[in-house]
């Protein structure tokens, strides 16, 4: 043991690593600059960006926020900047935006869209939040048409009205269900709720409003405009295929055949035509298809067009949350005794759409991106009034600030839902594939 | 096993098991799932009779070869305004294939660069596509499109300021290309000794010189592919592969070229002659807005199924192959692809059909294609919404039911064989 010649007794302190992998330098060194390649490729870019600024910044800040035409804009950035300078006229934007977001609407009234669009979150907030209370999915539920009174106005009673026709469908229901079962009860539930509907609706809304006159100033579709127009008709489209794009996922998984040919026609018939032509259907066709004598309102047609046209997508994310459930959950139901209906409502469903939400969500994206098609046949979507406004004499000729500011918008719109996508796959991960 | 089970005694049908009975209650479903439908169509059809008949209005396909009298600017067919309506649409037709065919291979390339340099370990780039990507992605594409077709109009220079001695533009590429704000024209293949046009049907007539080109580029690449094949063979058989590059290469380059050399083959180049340029191929600016702005915005989408498919390949693949002692390049070739491009197609395709649906927004800047042609000009002219929009969708139905009929095929050949 002695003839150790040398043991140590403690332990040596760890070394600094070397300062070019360290700190700032050595995350340089890393990340920007490892190969000859990537010192190429960082270089690039930052020239890149470099040029971009050199070129952008200038006409972004050396601009004119309050003149009251283009000339004026040019007028004032001259004066301000000298000469021969190129600036932004956001002048443009300051005195257009409440066009751009409201359209045509009554400037008194903007209250309702807005107060319209809280309640549209006040709403969402039980669907996608589960630890809320239960209790407000009822006014989930009424939401719909308290929505649609707020932005198009008219007699309150209507919406009364309306929701009574669900209670006469579930008093039928019921009458009937307990006097000759279930099968009974469910067809003439659904009768006498959409004969009431067709037949007395307007009848019984305007006897109310007799009695007691209750509402707000109606107004006209052709005011309507800017992006309230896309999220109408965006959150319009999404919330009514959503419950058309679940039946036809079903009806496409069904052993029935001719169920199942008639979903698949359909689908693949939506998906396989450009939603503009769907569009020019809503725009010339759809009044043909009719009873003679019918007369919708465009914005209306064109709502049913996109409800068609998404609920054929939204049918497909729903497939595709179907198929991702294991074999087992459904012979499980089976096992239980559960009948088709029930197996779907209580088992299938709510596993298959929880898995379907982010694709539901990308599937609103992307209508509400295609929302500005509307522009083409004629609707003053925030594309369709840009082209209004630079047909107007004083903004002639005004062309990047419109744009620029419709694209952003759009930016923060649709990147905040991707993320929101994004965020509730990840919760959703629950782990047991 | 003597003991027989009696077969379940066979009820007298009643009608209740119609309903009750699962053996029958499909059937009744179906059949009146299906009577639902045709009264629904036959209520649709009824109403649009009434309708038709009450505007006066039949419905005839005969305005399709009546004269169109219109003008289409950019033309693949012969046409002029005394052409059909049907040859109005199948210049249309044309039209949205060519940019669809465009715009995908563009598509391509740019996203499979993105999706790759996404992936790229150096931080500035990676964040830059990441910005590409996203804004690409998150701004609808008639925006982009009509954004495009600005640019192109308000920062490139006009025809006139290429002309005289204090002249503010030039041509690019030693006076062969020009840029201005009425179109690019670049430099067009010229024959001098050229083998006439083919007319097929009496429809429309395809240059002949491109298809003796076509012909002798096809036999070249069967040719260099069997002598890889055959190269694959000797290998397989004695482990040594004959180097075949070289022949394969002159194989495929050498006979285009002579061809080319035999045709007098040369180069139109544009020429500013008055006011404007002539000569050359002239692109429109709607046909190159569009064609960028759908192939910009389909980019992000197409980068990101790219960077899925690359990350979805596990990196115990790589390894494995490298310790089966294969070079990187093969492992990339034989290992990596193969697996991600299974994952990689599938949407790719439906991206392409995406694409070619979105050409339909060629309205909005004004390129005449199908949308255009019968769904825009041919409708407003003859007033036959129906009839003009029912062709406009079996139009994109067609294409898009072919494209799919290919990737079910692909699907099925690539499909993981369990044994």
């Amino acid at each position: 043991m002695e003839s150790a010649a040398f043991v140590r007794t403690e332990m040596a302190a760890a070394r600094p690593p070397p300062s070019m992998d360290m700190g700032p330098v050595g995350w340089m060194r890393q990340n920007l600059f490892s190969s000859w390649l990537n010192s190429i490729l960082t270089i690039l870019a930052l020239l890149g960006i470099f040029f971009a600024l050199v070129s952008a910044a200038p006409w972004l800040i050396q601009s004119s926020w309050t003149a009251t035409s283009l000339n004026g804009c040019r007028e004032a950035i001259a004066e301000a900047y000298g000469e021969g300078t190129h600036g932004a006229c956001w002048a443009v934007i300051r005195e257009r935006y409440l066009q751009m977001f409201y359209g045509f609407y009554p400037r008194d009234s903007y209250w309702r869209p807005n107060l319209a669009l809280v309640m549209l979150f006040v709403a969402l907030a039980p669907v996608l939040f589960t630890s809320l209370p239960r209790r407000m999915l009822w006014f989930s539920a009424v939401y719909p048409f308290l929505g649609l009174w707020l932005l198009w106005g008219g007699s309150f009673w209507i919406v009364i009205s309306i929701l009574f026709g669900f209670f006469v469908g579930y008093a039928v229901l019921t009458i009937l269900m307990r006097m000759f079962g279930q099968l009974a009860g469910v067809v003439g539930g659904a009768l006498a709720a959409v004969l009431y509907w067709v037949i007395l609706t307007g009848t019984v809304a305007d006897l109310l409003h007799a009695v007691i006159p209750l509402g707000i100033e109606p107004v006209e579709s052709a005011r309507f405009g800017g992006f309230m127009l896309s999220t109408t008709i965006g959150v319009t489209g999404i919330a009514c295929s959503l419950p058309i794009g679940i039946l036809l996922a079903l009806g496409r998984k069904s052993d029935l055949l001719i169920v199942k040919s008639i979903c698949v026609g359909f689908i693949e018939f939506v998906r396989g035509v450009p939603l503009i032509t769907l569009l020019f259907v809503a725009s010339t066709l759809l009044n043909i298809f009719m009873p003679p004598g019918t007369n919708f309102d465009l914005i209306l047609r064109v709502v049913i067009m996109v409800t068609l046209f998404s609920s054929a997508y939204i049918a497909e994310v729903v497939r595709g949350g179907l198929a991702s459930l294991p074999r087992g959950q459904y012979e499980a139901a089976d096992a239980l005794g559960l009948d088709y209906w029930k197996s779907m409502r209580l088992v299938v469903l709510p596993q298959a759409l929880k898995v379907s939400i982010p694709g539901i969500v990308s599937t609103f994206i992307g209508l509400f991106k295609d929302t500005t098609l509307v522009s083409i046949i004629g609707l003053l979507d925030p594309l369709g009034l840009a082209n209004a406004i630079r047909a107007d004499a004083n903004w002639n000729g005004i062309v990047w600030e419109l744009y620029v500011f419709i694209a952003a918008l759009f930016f923060v719109f649709c990147f905040a839902m991707s993320r929101y996508s994004m965020y509730l796959e990840r919760k959703l991960q629950t782990g047991h594939n | 096993m003597s003991e027989k089970r009696s077969a379940p005694s066979r009820q007298p049908f009643r009608i209740g098991m119609l309903l009750y009975d699962t053996r029958y209650r499909s059937l009744t479903i179906q059949v009146i799932a299906l009577m639902g439908f045709m009264l629904l169509v036959a209520w649709l059809i009824s109403n649009t009779i009434q309708n038709l008949n009450s505007l006066g209005k039949d419905v005839s396909f005969d305005f399709l070869r009546q004269p169109s009298s219109y003008d289409i600017n950019q033309h693949l067919l012969e046409y002029d305004s005394r052409s059909s309506h049907l040859r109005a649409s199948m210049v249309g037709l044309l039209n949205t294939l060519l940019v669809a065919v465009l715009g995908c291979t563009l598509a391509t390339v740019v996203g499979v660069l993105i999706g790759v340099l996404r992936l790229s370990r150096n931080w500035i780039v990676a964040r830059l596509m990441t910005i590409y990507i996203e804004g690409f992605r998150n701004v609808p594409v008639l925006l982009w499109i009509v954004f495009f077709m600005a640019i192109l109009i308000e920062t490139l220079p006009r025809p006139r300021d290429f002309r005289g001695d204090d002249a503010t533009a030039s041509m690019l590429l030693g006076d062969s290309v020009a840029l201005t704000n009425r179109g690019v024209y670049v430099p067009e293949p010229l024959f001098s000794n050229s083998l006439g046009d083919v007319p097929i049907l009496g429809w429309f007539s395809i240059s002949l010189d491109l298809i003796t080109l076509l012909i002798v580029l096809f036999v070249g690449i069967t040719g260099a592919g069997m002598i890889r094949r055959r190269a694959e063979r000797r290998q397989a058989e004695t482990g040594v592969r004959p180097v075949t590059w070289p022949i394969r290469l002159g194989l495929i380059a050498i006979p285009p070229l002579v061809l080319l050399y035999l045709l007098g083959f040369h180069l139109g180049f544009p020429e500013l002659k008055g006011f404007n340029f002539s000569g050359g191929i002239y692109m429109r600016n709607s046909m190159i807005a569009l064609w960028l702005a759908l192939s910009f915005y389909t980019a992000a989408f197409i980068a990101e199924n790219v960077r899925a498919g690359i990350m979805a390949v596990s990196k115990g693949q790589t390894e494995a192959a490298y310790s089966l002692g294969l070079r990187p390049g093969i492992t990339m070739s034989l290992v990596v692809l193969p697996q991600a491009l299974r994952i990689i197609i599938p949407p790719l395709i439906s991206q392409y059909l995406n694409l070619t649906k979105n050409s339909s927004l060629a309205i909005a800047v004004g390129y005449m294609d199908v949308t255009g042609t019968l769904g825009g000009i041919t409708l407003n002219q003859t007033g036959r919404e129906l009839e003009t929009i029912l062709l406009l969708m079996l139009c994109y139905l067609a294409i898009s039911l072919s494209v799919s009929a290919i990737l079910n095929w692909y699907n099925n050949r690539v499909k993981l064989k369990e044994r």
